[in-house]
């Protein structure tokens, strides 16, 4: 056992195994989960969007999204995409933006726009679920 | 007091290409990349929900030269991304570790970008007529 594991470390902090960033191994466990989560996710909605969604025309798209599966599998694969995005451009800013008040600024940046278009993107899928199609006229 | 001008790993400039090497900064990039993309996407959803009217726009506007190479990039961008993730994947397992393992995936994933690029590229120009 080494010096700062006997003597330079609390009991509090050995038991919650936190490490000196005080968030542990949960951004690279949650890259990871989202990643494994993308993997279909988004090969089903990008399939789905050469497939049936290509057209110049809103209400291909309206009808796709009407399918709950449809609706749901997006959601599901937005919150990862930008829970995958926001977590992996945190790490380049990490790495490549020396000055702090640089990079503190494109941290909160970075999370802002992440929320903003998953958010932004979310309410469009719910819109497109519940649009009537035929009543909307579109 | 540190020199803050001392040489730093990885000497990019003396650094023979390697498809490890190659790879790896291009995950990153592509990462990047479909970050970007998802400005587009974001787009996309928003018009066709609530700007219908400007959904003939928009796509009028990625079928130009300009928006063809835009998709062309972010599709090879997310195969590529796709791909070498899961490499990534089977690395945080423990398992390709061995240089000729790790050589052979390497190219497996160009070649997989290569292909199902094309292959997309052609479907979609083919039968949808976009």
């Amino acid at each position: 056992m080494t010096v700062s594991d006997s003597k330079l470390r609390t009991e509090l902090g050995k038991v919650k195994g936190l490490g000196t960033a005080h968030h542990g191994v949960s951004h690279w466990w949650m890259q990871r989960m989202t990643a494994l989560a993308l993997v279909p996710l988004s090969l089903w909605f990008f399939y789905s969007l050469v497939t049936s969604m290509l057209a110049p025309n809103v209400i291909k798209v309206a009808e796709w999204f009407a399918s709950p599966v449809n609706a749901v599998i997006t959601v599901l694969m937005l919150v990862a995409t930008f829970t995958h995005a926001k977590l992996g451009v945190q790490v380049v800013i990490e790495d490549y933006v020396k000055s702090p008040f640089a990079k503190y600024a494109l941290l909160l940046l970075n999370n802002f726009i992440c929320i903003v278009f998953g958010a932004v993107a979310i309410l469009a899928v719910l819109k497109l679920h519940f649009l009537d199609v035929a009543a909307a006229g579109v | 007091m540190s020199n803050p001008n001392r040489p730093i790993s990885p000497h990019l400039s003396i650094y023979r290409k390697q498809i490890s090497s190659v790879l790896s900064i291009l995950h990153r990039m592509t990462g990047l990349a479909l970050v970007a993309g998802t400005a587009l996407l974001v787009s996309w959803l928003w018009s066709a929900a609530y700007a219908p009217a400007f959904y003939p726009q928009l796509h009028e506007c990625l079928s130009s030269l300009l928006g063809q190479v835009a998709l062309f990039s972010w599709m090879a961008a997310f195969y590529f991304h796709l791909a070498n993730g899961i490499r990534h994947l089977f690395w945080d397992m423990g398992r390709g570790f061995a240089l000729s393992a790790m050589a052979a995936s390497g190219w497996a994933v160009v070649l997989f970008t290569v292909l199902m690029t094309m292959f997309t590229w052609g479907f979609i120009h083919s039968a949808a007529g976009v």
